[in-house]
């Protein structure tokens, strides 16, 4: 009898298959943490013994962690897998940032714009992401193969009637289709596969000494020395760790002493805030990723 | 996120070991509009522990301000996720939602009420092992129920829990909830012998017998609504199924190794099983069966494997591989359930691409039976399908494809419509069996083939397809050309769209459907006499341009020559030879190419012609100045 994880796992693999066989330039979008793990892992079983037939893509806001940039780096290579790293040129010349400019504008425009970017830039047709239904109330209703027209956009109201693991993924030219093969997966299941399959996963996720300063509210880690001076020298070592990773700037740290995975696991079950609670983006208003989506963001 | 158990603090690996292991049950809520499906998903969650404390915070705030349950919280907001359906107080597309228990992994979907949703409601449907069909225990079995009902049982669902809700504004009535029940077995009977139903009196709202049985319906013995999940089968009978596996990707990383990748639609495969892929009929037998962590000895229904075979069999995407002993069916003509589920009508004789499992074909709904009225689930006539209308018709491809009855096995008898233009899924069909006059009637070779036929002649056979408003002079130079190609010693035939209408075509109307059909003949009359070896000159408005190719597509490879005959409207209405234009504005005539009626000019025509300026003598010679230029006069 199967278990829950190996149907989901066994229904992620089919969906990316039938992404490798029908569309014609696909990509993965890799984001570096616990779900693009998890997505890579899926990937890597989907396909074997071929390496997955598609590159890996980043959209590199610079802000990431050090950490995560290093183990990206490291996972494409151990996989064989291309990997391609974008980076908005016109948000580098005009030195966008977080502390300069705002979350808003930097994740509109080395995130959102950026992404838009990449995909015109190499003509994908279809991109893998790893988001999941049970993150947001308007990803619960978004379907696994997600269309995008020719200007990224998503109308929520004319989706695509999805049956059985019947895809439909024909496009007319200039659109694009999003494909999400973890929509099914929860936060748990996540954790519980990458537990099971012995899945890597950048250190940041545990907990460790870390510099840390507090910025606009939250707990933010001292990544680099663009942090400004005056901020920067509030900096207290803490044990802490994250539960989601970003822009080091817009990533929330959270005190803990959680070091293995089944800590990890422990506190995210007894915490009482959900995953998204650290993500800036998030905040303002109920409807915000739905807007944020219509818009382009993954 | 899940339930609380006091193991997580005490025990995580003990937790988590036992968690591991859960059974993964996916259902579907259904209901009318206001009959409390999104109030019980949010009960579902909030007594499962599943809401977190910053959204339940959240979900306070929104209840005194959007809810409708005075200072009470509103669950129903905490599932209707799109801003639009927050504001109008509906629920328009399938939500998904997750929630577990000790015991299982739940996937809900959760689906819209409306008819103009029934798409959507399938959505949802075609994964869903259980269904849970909300009643409003003060209104009954609505036309709805019925229809939702229908639709669940249509996509395979053979478990529903018939959940009487608001039972607290029937004061916990017994003889309502009774009542109810008996007037859905009635119903049901005649869905099927073989629906299994369970009857809940509840309250989604004060969550009586949602978790807990209630104090409120002593008189109630069954399960609650969580004991019925967390115990109902999840075994589809599928693992004990004949092996079935449509082939997604051919896996092949080097020389050596061939694998083919797909999952496991029913049964179970291990090495050394002797299998057949379908269609080709080849058999062989299996090699490994290949995963990244080691090869398995054995593979079942729903896992997603790499299979080898010991020898080289030519196997590719769209193919499914079976048990040897009981293969699937082959066919190309099948009698098939279809739900529209586009606002663009189902046209019978219009080809749409089909797909099934891994495979894509083209194939054409040659005639369409009867159409179902999902409310009465009564037959009625039908000459076309609209949106969210069910027909049972019969289904031509291009080519034969492997496939078993949607009642046996739902991946690989269920199959949706594409339309070619748009891309868009325009329909979902069930496979219901094979139409045997295919296979029986064989194509009679002839040995006075076309090719003799053609140089007894001394010409090439070709199709010159004159399309155009009416008025635009189709006819006029069809006729003019006819005269000079027969001055060339060229046999010819011109057939005319007004005069097949006497005949051939003379039951046949102006509808769409009609239109169709009325192409599909003439083409198919064309394809004959262009296989006699004549020059066929059709003269048609044919304003589709997917019929168009459709005739296009039938004839051999430079036989087709669509020729536009561009008249603008107002000059085609301008000379009215027939008083035809005049007829329709008085609204005499209905369904008039160009005014009630939609003409789609051809994009890339082989021949523009641009009857303004040039005479249909001046016409005919550009046509035959083309045809001359590739040969196609030579004999």
């Amino acid at each position: 009898m199967l278990t829950h994880l190996d149907r989901l796992e066994a229904e992620s693999i089919h969906i990316m298959r039938e992404v490798a066989a029908e569309a014609e330039n696909p990509v993965m979008l890799y984001s570096v943490g616990k779900d693009s793990a998890v997505m890579l892992h899926l990937a890597g079983k989907a396909f074997y013994p071929s390496v997955p037939p598609f590159p890996l893509m980043h959209v590199d806001t610079t802000w990431k962690f050090q950490e995560m940039i290093a183990f990206r780096d490291r996972k494409a290579q151990e996989m064989g897998m291309e990997l391609l790293v974008h980076t908005n040129p016109d948000g580098v010349a005009q030195g966008v940032g977080p502390f300069t400019h705002g979350s808003a504008v930097h994740t509109d425009i080395m995130k959102t714009q950026a992404l838009k970017q990449a995909l015109d830039l190499h003509k994908f047709d279809v991109a893998f992401g790893g988001a999941r239904r049970d993150e947001e109330k308007s990803r619960a209703k978004e379907r696994i193969f997600s269309f995008r027209t020719a200007e990224h956009r998503w109308d929520p109201k004319n989706q695509r009637p999805e049956l059985w693991n019947v895809y439909n993924t024909r496009i007319q030219k200039g659109e694009s289709i999003r494909v999400f093969p973890l929509s099914n997966w929860t936060e748990l299941d996540i954790w519980q596969y990458i537990r099971r399959e012995q899945i890597e996963i950048v250190p940041l996720y545990f907990a460790a000494k870390r510099p840390v300063i507090t910025w606009e509210g939250s707990q933010i880690m001292v990544d680099d020395e663009r942090v400004p001076e005056e901020l920067a020298r509030t900096a207290v070592e803490k044990s802490v760790r994250f539960r989601t990773l970003g822009c080091y700037p817009l990533t929330g740290a959270v005190e803990s002493t959680a070091d293995t995975l089944e800590a990890i696991i422990q506190e995210t079950l007894l915490t009482n805030s959900s995953e998204r609670q650290g993500r800036t983006i998030d905040r303002d208003q109920a409807a915000s990723m739905e807007k944020k989506k219509q818009e382009g963001y993954f | 996120m899940s339930h609380k158990s006091d193991l997580i603090a005490t025990d995580i690996e003990a937790y988590l070991e036992s968690h591991e292991n859960k059974s993964l049950l996916r259902f579907i809520t259904c209901g009318s509009v206001d009959d409390g499906k999104s109030t019980l998903i949010g009960r579902l969650l909030y007594d499962s522990k599943m809401i977190f404390e910053d959204q339940l915070d959240a979900l306070e705030r929104d209840s005194r301000k959007q809810g409708t349950q005075g200072d009470r919280i509103d669950f129903a907001l905490l599932v209707d996720g799109l801003a639009a359906e927050r504001e109008q107080g509906i629920t328009i597309d399938v939500a998904y939602r997750f929630f577990s228990t000790d015991k299982r992994k739940f996937i809900v979907a959760d689906t819209p009420g409306h008819e103009q949703y029934t798409r959507n409601m399938a959505t949802g449907a075609s994964t869903a092992h259980v269904a849970i069909l909300l009643i409003d225990a003060r209104r009954g079995i609505l036309t709805q129920t019925r229809r939702h009902a229908y639709i669940c049982y249509a996509l395979g669902i053979r478990r529903m829990v018939l959940a009487i809700n608001k039972m607290d504004l029937v004061a916990y009535d017994p003889s309502v909830f009774e009542g109810i029940e008996r007037d859905f077995l009635d119903f049901a009977a005649e869905l099927g012998g073989d629906l299994e139903i369970e009857a809940i009196p509840m309250s989604a709202l004060e969550g009586d017998n949602i978790t807990e049985p209630s104090e409120r319906t002593p008189w109630y013995h069954g399960p609650t609504l969580m004991d019925y999940l967390e115990t109902v089968p999840v075994d589809d009978g599928l693992l004990s199924s004949a092996f079935r596996m449509p082939v997604q990707w051919v896996n092949r990383p080097n020389l050596d190794f061939r694998g083919f990748s797909g999952q496991i639609a029913s049964g179970t495969v291990r090495p050394g099983d002797r299998v057949r892929t379908l269609p080709s009929g080849r058999e062989t037998t299996i090699g490994r069966i290949v995963t990244q962590t080691g090869d398995l000895d054995e593979a079942v229904a729903g896992q997603s494997v790499t299979l080898t075979f010991t020898d080289e069999v030519d196997t590719s995407r769209g193919d499914v591989i079976c048990a040897a002993q009981a293969p699937a069916e082959v066919a190309d003509q099948f009698q098939a359930r279809i739900l529209w589920m586009a606002e663009d009508a189902m046209l019978p004789g219009r080809r749409y691409l089909l797909k099934l499992g891994a495979r894509t074909v083209t194939g054409q709904v040659s005639n369409l039976k009867y159409g179902i009225d999902i409310n009465t689930l009564e037959d009625r006539p039908a000459k076309t399908l609209g949106l969210n209308e069910i027909g049972v018709c019969t289904l031509g491809l291009d080519q034969p494809i492997a496939f078993d009855p949607y009642d046996d096995n739902r991946l690989t008898g269920g199959f949706i419509l594409v339309d070619r233009l748009t891309h868009n899924t325009v329909g979902l069909g069930l496979l219901d069996f094979a139409l045997r006059r295919s296979g029986n009637i064989h194509w009679q070779a002839l040995d006075v083939d076309r090719a003799t036929l053609a140089r007894q002649k001394h010409q090439k056979p070709a199709v010159l397809w004159f399309t155009g408003l009416s008025g635009s002079g189709k006819s006029t130079i069809a006729n003019a050309l006819q005269k000079k190609l027969f001055a060339m010693d060229k046999h010819t035939f011109v057939l005319d769209g007004d005069n097949v209408r006497h005949g051939l075509n003379r039951d046949l109307g102006f509808t769409d459907a009609d239109r169709v059909e009325n192409i599909r003949r003439v083409a198919n009359v064309s394809k004959l006499m262009s296989d006699a070896g004549l020059i066929t000159l059709v003269s048609f408005i044919s304003p589709f341009r997917s019929e168009r190719r459709m005739a296009r597509n039938m004839m051999s490879e430079g036989e087709f020559v669509e020729i536009y005959v561009d008249t603008p409207l107002n000059v085609a209405e301008a000379r009215d030879v027939k008083g035809l234009y005049k007829r329709a504005r008085a609204g005499e005539i209905k369904n008039f190419t160009g005014l009630d009626s939609p003409y789609e000019a051809p994009e890339t025509p082989e021949i523009r012609i641009n009857t303004v300026d040039c005479s249909a003598e001046d016409a005919a010679d550009q046509i035959i100045a083309w045809m001359d230029e590739r040969g196609m006069l030579e004999g």
